[in-house]
């Protein structure tokens, strides 16, 4: 149950709390290993329950930010129904947000301290959302590699250990396979159209192609948090892993628009059967994250605007529940 | 933020008639009409509901998952309450 006032069961026994722990530990470990969910109330050791609030909470204040890019396009979209689809695709984030939100109160953080961190800067959010969005263009690649790339990430998360994570997922991967479809038929369209519009579409692809890239996280040798959140059956592939299926899922439907992927030491490898690819530049990665990316005070200026200019509608909306209560 | 968070509101949904309301998630509302207008646009974008309850998270009573075993240990021992502990011979039909 995602109810956050259930959840906070006092450990009561405060006499050998160790030796309990212990045991609670192993049985914990033996639920994960045979593949039961672990819900709200459940015991959780301290490390994984923070774990997953760092996580789930990062991956929704990421579905939050994640509108700004998309909701850039919403007053220009070349046709009402592209408007209209866009603007569907930019709820479902919201939405999302929301899903995520709700997963990460069943751990015992609230909603308001989740949203101050994100405000203040202190929480971090996917560096993809950090990039600008120039051109129509942009649209269709973000759904098509930002949201493939997100789905690669996320149908392993449906089989999470911990329950309200993993049921949020499986609702969040339903809706999503439309935002990369509809990516791709825009990318289709351009491709298939003027000059100019293949030359916008395969510009697209060159400034996104490599923070998409990035989104799996550091290489598994640098990632810090990998083998534990494996161990605990929150991660089920490396990033690694999740990068090279994405490329091998993805350069060949690039191939299909006639697309140049801007990577010269990308090759198919015949005995491996996966494609080869060039060295990810990880210091812009870095610098992305520590906030220094092209939009990453712009993101957070608006998003500080926003919640600044709904306070009064917060508080009306209180003020008349106070007294029709 | 200044003022007091609002509730907490866990949201039930009938798929479709016939079947019965399931848990679908929670969200944050202001009073009962609002939680249920914000149930509706959270989670039923694509028809997946055709009736919503909400309720204030804090009114749910829960058994405790620490008390599961002692909890449901009535029932444990009772498996006469099941058809398969009767032993009827062949030849019986409609039974």
């Amino acid at each position: 149950m995602y109810t956050q006032g259930l959840d906070q069961k006092e450990q009561s026994t405060q006499q050998s709390a160790e030796l309990e722990d212990a045991a609670q530990l192993e049985a914990f470990m033996q639920r994960v290993d045979e593949e039961e969910k672990i819900e709200a109330k459940d015991w959780m050791p301290e490390g994984y329950r923070r774990t997953l609030v760092r996580q789930i909470s990062q991956h929704a204040h990421s579905e939050i930010i994640g509108m700004q890019p998309e909701g850039n396009w919403l007053t220009r979209a070349p046709s009402l129904k592209r408007k209209a689809i866009l603007l569907a695709k930019v709820q479902d984030e919201a939405g999302h947000g929301l899903y995520l939100y709700g997963a990460a109160e069943t751990l015992g953080v609230s909603r308001d301290q989740m949203v101050a961190n994100l405000l203040s800067g202190k929480a971090k959010y996917s560096s993809i959302f950090n990039y600008p969005t120039l051109t129509w263009a942009d649209i269709g690649t973000v759904g098509w590699l930002v949201d493939g790339a997100a789905i690669m990430n996320q149908i392993p998360l449906c089989r999470c250990s911990y329950g309200p994570y993993a049921r949020a997922m499986v609702r969040v991967c339903k809706e999503e396979s439309f935002h990369q479809r509809q990516g791709f038929e825009i990318m289709l369209v351009l491709s298939r159209g003027t000059d100019a519009q293949k030359a916008m579409a395969q510009d697209a692809l060159n400034r996104w192609w490599w923070p998409a890239l990035m989104m799996f996280g550091p290489s598994d040798k640098d990632s810090k948090h990998s083998a534990q959140s494996m161990a605990w059956k929150i991660k089920r592939f490396s990033n690694d892993e999740l990068r090279q299926k994405f490329i091998d899922a993805t350069v060949p439907q690039a191939e299909f628009l006639g697309l140049r992927v801007p990577d010269d030491d990308l090759k198919f490898n015949e005995d491996t059967g996966h494609y080869e690819f060039g060295e990810i530049d990880w210091q812009e990665f870095h610098d992305v994250l520590a906030g220094n990316g092209p939009c990453n005070k712009q993101r957070l200026a608006k998003r500080n605007k926003a919640q600044d200019d709904g306070a009064w509608v917060r508080e009306a909306a209180r003020a008349y529940a106070d007294k029709h209560a | 933020m200044s003022n007091k968070a609002w509730p907490l509101y866990e949201v039930f949904i009938r798929a479709k008639a016939g079947l019965s309301h399931r848990h679908a998630g929670s969200l944050h509302a202001a009073d009962d009409q609002m939680a249920l207008g914000y149930a509706r646009d959270t989670y039923t974008r694509r028809m997946e509901g055709v009736s919503i309850w909400v309720v204030r998270s804090e009114l749910i009573v829960a058994s405790d998952p620490a008390e599961t075993s002692a909890f449901f240990e009535p029932a444990k021992d009772k498996v006469y309450r099941h058809p398969t502990f009767y032993e009827i011979p062949d030849g019986v039909e409609n039974l």
